[in-house]
């Protein structure tokens, strides 16, 4: 058989190579997708998939090598270039905007001509969800529908043009069990009609669970590939350890690390069968107690609504929900951020309603906030006085209102070292930290004074692999130290790992807690998505 | 009580509503295109508060061209060309280079103060040469409505192309394809660039149709209302115009409703005179100011902003 057009990969990237000032971000990347193929894309943060992502889809362009399409040699130096070749990205964060109606947001770029076709935009939106195998109401507003749905509206929009790759970024991170099912049904339908998929992932269960291949990226090159056969011949940990190796190569001093990811890994993935986190002994002695709660959201978010808690101390209490369901708004109502309309807080059997943030503080009351760039740190700021932000003004480090720089300086070194902040200096600039050692600089600067109870507000949100086992560790110590943890997270596996007793928030309710046990993740699916009766839900 | 009454119902006369109405349909008018125009950029994400210096600049340039040319309509172009001119700064600055909107939107209003006024003085040497009064058109039929015609239907006809523009600008936000990339520019301009439409281009031709309708509604200010151009002569309408684009929340309906109301507040002293009632000029000037402060207070918290307005846009900055 001759080499036709349809053997030829649906696109393949040659040799890719981009640098960015000071960082080598892809470095002679080989990648290829098949028609009708999922092709998964694993690495770490900082291993240039976004790169080689953006460079696909023309937000970048490579510095060299080049990219084939069927076979032949294409330029992409635009978005719109990219969408042209019908190469579709969703990217990981939503480029939905919420105030237009899905059909807007799937008209919008379409065309160069003067009015909008809606008529034809509706029959396109027909075509490609019958394609998808889903329905969407084309005139909601689009920030009202469900993440879930918001996302097939994304994949709707990517393949608008054309639909011959399909480029999905970490699509499963904002999802529920039962949204990630219907993801990978949807992804089904489109392997069946021939579109290439690229799928991204960091969770190892998921990219065996969808893809026909997987090839992993390390410091920006392609440090290996798993071919179909392989998949299918080889069993589960056989994969997974040969996945950890390529991810974090097999340098003495990684090997460590690896060996203990994979641990990690392995708990997670046989969660039920054996570790499950202890739940609080009911005796111990509750540090954090809510009692109907309500307070208010802001905009479009919803705020907490008739809200109890208790957490005793050496307790992880987790609270699960799909993101925006009044997340922050709990985070804040405990941290003193924002005041309760009604209700009483109590912090160590007394009230609290009346206490401000910093008296909160005092009595042992630590926030380690999502929003890590924007209330997190001053990035314009220096790591050493972002470390000790919260407490500017005190002695020993203030003296008579003159700062002592000798003493900031000497315990942000011990900090830097203790929490192993990667910092040029204690005086480089916060906001040119990466995320993951801004996250370790909270965590320092909340943890390093005693605390007795922890509010985590999506702690690993965005973090790479191994510093968000960092950051699991550190909620691990806490709580066996004897403090208690509110662990807020949209990311189920992490719930499992840490917490013993799961609450689930839904619309700014608590709609049911759940203990940690073998069949804990689909009772919480169910409770996300309103399903009150399922077995287990204590409401 | 029965004299403050009589005084009440003295108000009401006939001719003191129809000059009043008259008088707000006519100082609404600059109001109304200039707030317009800031509907548009404000939805495209570039707050413009440099509207001030571009009326004054399309005043003086219209003024100049309706003087030069005996034509109105001569003015109203050379007006908006003018607006443009001191739009494209702001394009080249603010948009284009992504320096704070603020900051260039003072320098324009502070630049457009200053020129105007040197070039007036440099021009006419402190006279203030005056245009014919141009004619008014009336409607046939609805100019004859008791009260309401006098008042509504006998207006120059520049007043009913702003009505038509109205209708026109919604059309564009509603229907067209660059209306959607304009709001899509202001909700979320990353989702606009990742569709493949240029963020700065869509914001540059709002910014561009904001100095043009600032311009236009300047020109009116000179060659209409008053008939000779007068250093600082829009006395903080431009300000006004974007407390009227944000209280609209950008809808072109709604822009022309508070202009209206506003424009009745500023022509309120006109009318008070034909009734006879004497009140202090300074109160009477006060009112449109006290009208915005008072709209504020109660219409602020649902004045819409863009999520994106005022944040200048660089791709992949975070």
């Amino acid at each position: 058989m001759t080499v036709t057009e349809s053997d030829a990969p649906a696109v393949e990237l040659v040799g890719i190579s981009k640098s960015f000032p000071g960082v080598l971000a892809n470095d002679d990347v080989h990648f290829s997708v098949r028609r009708g193929e999922v092709h998964c894309l694993l690495g770490e943060n900082g291993a240039g998939k976004s790169t080689l992502i953006s460079i696909l889809s023309g937000m970048q362009r490579p510095d060299s090598g080049s990219i084939l399409v069927d076979g032949a040699p294409v330029r992409i130096r635009s978005p719109r270039d990219a969408l042209s070749i019908g190469i579709g990205t969703v990217y990981q964060h939503s480029t939905l905007i919420p105030a237009l109606t899905v059909l807007e947001n799937l008209m919008l770029g379409e065309s160069r001509r003067l009015l909008l076709d809606k008529g034809r935009a509706r029959r396109r939106m027909g075509e490609i969800a019958s394609m998808l195998g889903v329905e969407v109401d084309p005139d909601s507003r689009t920030g009202d529908l469900a993440l879930g749905r918001q996302q097939q509206v994304e994949i709707a929009s990517a393949l608008w043009k054309g639909s011959r790759v399909l480029v999905l970024d970490e699509p499963t991170s904002m999802l529920t069990p039962q949204g990630v099912e219907e993801l990978e049904k949807v992804l089904v339908h489109l392997k069946e009609q021939g579109t290439a998929i690229i799928f991204i992932t960091h969770k190892l269960h998921e990219a065996l669970a969808v893809s026909d291949r997987i090839t992993v990226l390390r410091r920006g090159r392609t440090v290996g590939t798993i071919s179909e056969e392989e998949i299918r011949s080889s069993d589960d940990s056989q994969i997974r350890a040969r996945i950890v190796t390529l991810m974090f190569g097999d340098e003495a001093a990684d090997l460590s690390d690896a060996a203990e990811l994979q641990t990690s890994i392995e708990e997670v993935e046989a969660l039920g069968a054996r570790h499950v986190p202890p739940a609080a002994a009911d005796d111990a002695e509750p540090v954090l107690e809510l009692r109907s709660v309500t307070a208010p959201g802001d905009g479009l978010e919803p705020g907490v609504v008739d809200v109890s808690l208790t957490v005793r101390a050496g307790q992880v209490l987790g609270v699960a929900g799909i993101d925006g369901n009044g997340q922050r708004a709990l985070a804040e109502v405990i941290a003193g951020q924002r005041r309760a309309r009604s209700g009483t807080i109590e912090l160590f059997g007394a009230s609290v309603n009346r206490l401000g943030v910093s008296a909160r503080q005092k009595l042992g009351l630590r926030y380690v906030t999502d929003d890590r760039l924007g209330e997190g740190i001053v990035r314009n700021l220096s790591v050493s006085l972002n470390l000790l932000l919260k407490r500017i003004g005190e002695p020993p480090f203030w003296r008579g209102g003159r700062i002592d720089g000798r003493r900031v300086g000497s315990t942000a070194t011990a900090l830097v070292g203790e929490y192993d902040i990667r910092t040029p200096t204690i005086a480089t600039r916060a906001g040119t930290l990466s995320g993951g050692n801004i996250q370790k600089l909270l965590l320092a600067r909340e943890l390093s004074l005693d605390p007795k109870l922890v509010v985590f507000n999506k702690p690993t949100y965005g973090l790479d692999l191994r510093t968000t086992e960092n950051v699991r560790e550190i909620v691990r110590r806490l709580a066996s130290a004897g403090a208690g943890a509110v662990l807020i997270s949209t990311d189920l596996d992490e719930l499992l790992e840490l917490a013993g007793e799961i609450a689930v928030l839904s619309m700014g309710r608590i709609v049911g807690t759940v203990e940690n046990g073998p069949d804990a993740a689909e009772r919480i699916g169910a409770l996300m998505i309103g399903d009150t009766g399922a077995p287990g839900a204590v409401a | 009580m029965t004299g403050v009454l009589a005084a009440a119902s003295g108000l009401f006369t006939q001719s003191f509503v129809t000059a009043l109405i008259a008088g707000g349909v006519l100082a609404s008018v600059p109001l109304m295109f200039t707030a317009l125009g800031e509907a548009i950029s404000e939805r495209s994400g570039v707050l413009n508060i440099g509207l001030e210096g571009m009326m004054l600049v399309g005043a003086y340039t219209g003024f100049l061209g309706a003087y030069e040319a005996h034509s109105m309509w001569v003015g109203f172009l050379t007006g908006a060309v003018g607006g443009v001119a001191a739009a494209v700064l702001m394009v080249v600055l603010s948009v284009r280079m992504g320096l704070d909107q603020i900051v260039i939107g003072i320098a324009i209003t502070l630049a457009g103060e200053g020129i105007t006024s040197v070039l007036q003085q440099a021009q006419f040497g402190g006279a203030y040469p005056r245009l014919p009064a141009y004619p008014q058109v009336a409607i046939p039929g609805l100019e004859s409505i008791p009260v309401l015609g006098k008042s509504l239907f006998d207006q120059p006809l520049v007043v009913y192309f702003g009505v038509v523009l109205v209708g026109a600008v919604a059309f564009m936000f509603g229907r067209t394809r660059f209306g959607l990339e304009l709001r899509a520019a202001g909700e979320k301009p990353e989702a606009l660039d990742a569709a493949g439409v240029s963020v700065l281009n869509t914001r540059s031709y709002a910014t561009l149709a904001t100095g043009a309708l600032a311009g236009l509604g300047g020109a009116y200010l000179s060659v209409i209302a008053t008939g000779t151009f007068t250093p600082f002569m829009t006395q903080g309408q431009g300000y006004m115009a974007i407390v009227i684009a944000m209280l609209a929340r950008g809808r072109p309906a709604w822009v022309a409703v508070a202009s209206f109301v506003f424009g009745i507040s500023l022509s309120i002293s006109t009318a008070l005179q034909l009734t006879g009632i004497n009140i202090s000029t300074d109160v009477i000037n006060m009112l449109p100011f006290a009208a915005i402060m008072l709209a504020l207070v109660v219409f602020a918290r649902s004045a819409y902003l863009p999520p994106a307005l005022a944040v200048p846009y660089v791709r992949g900055a975070r």
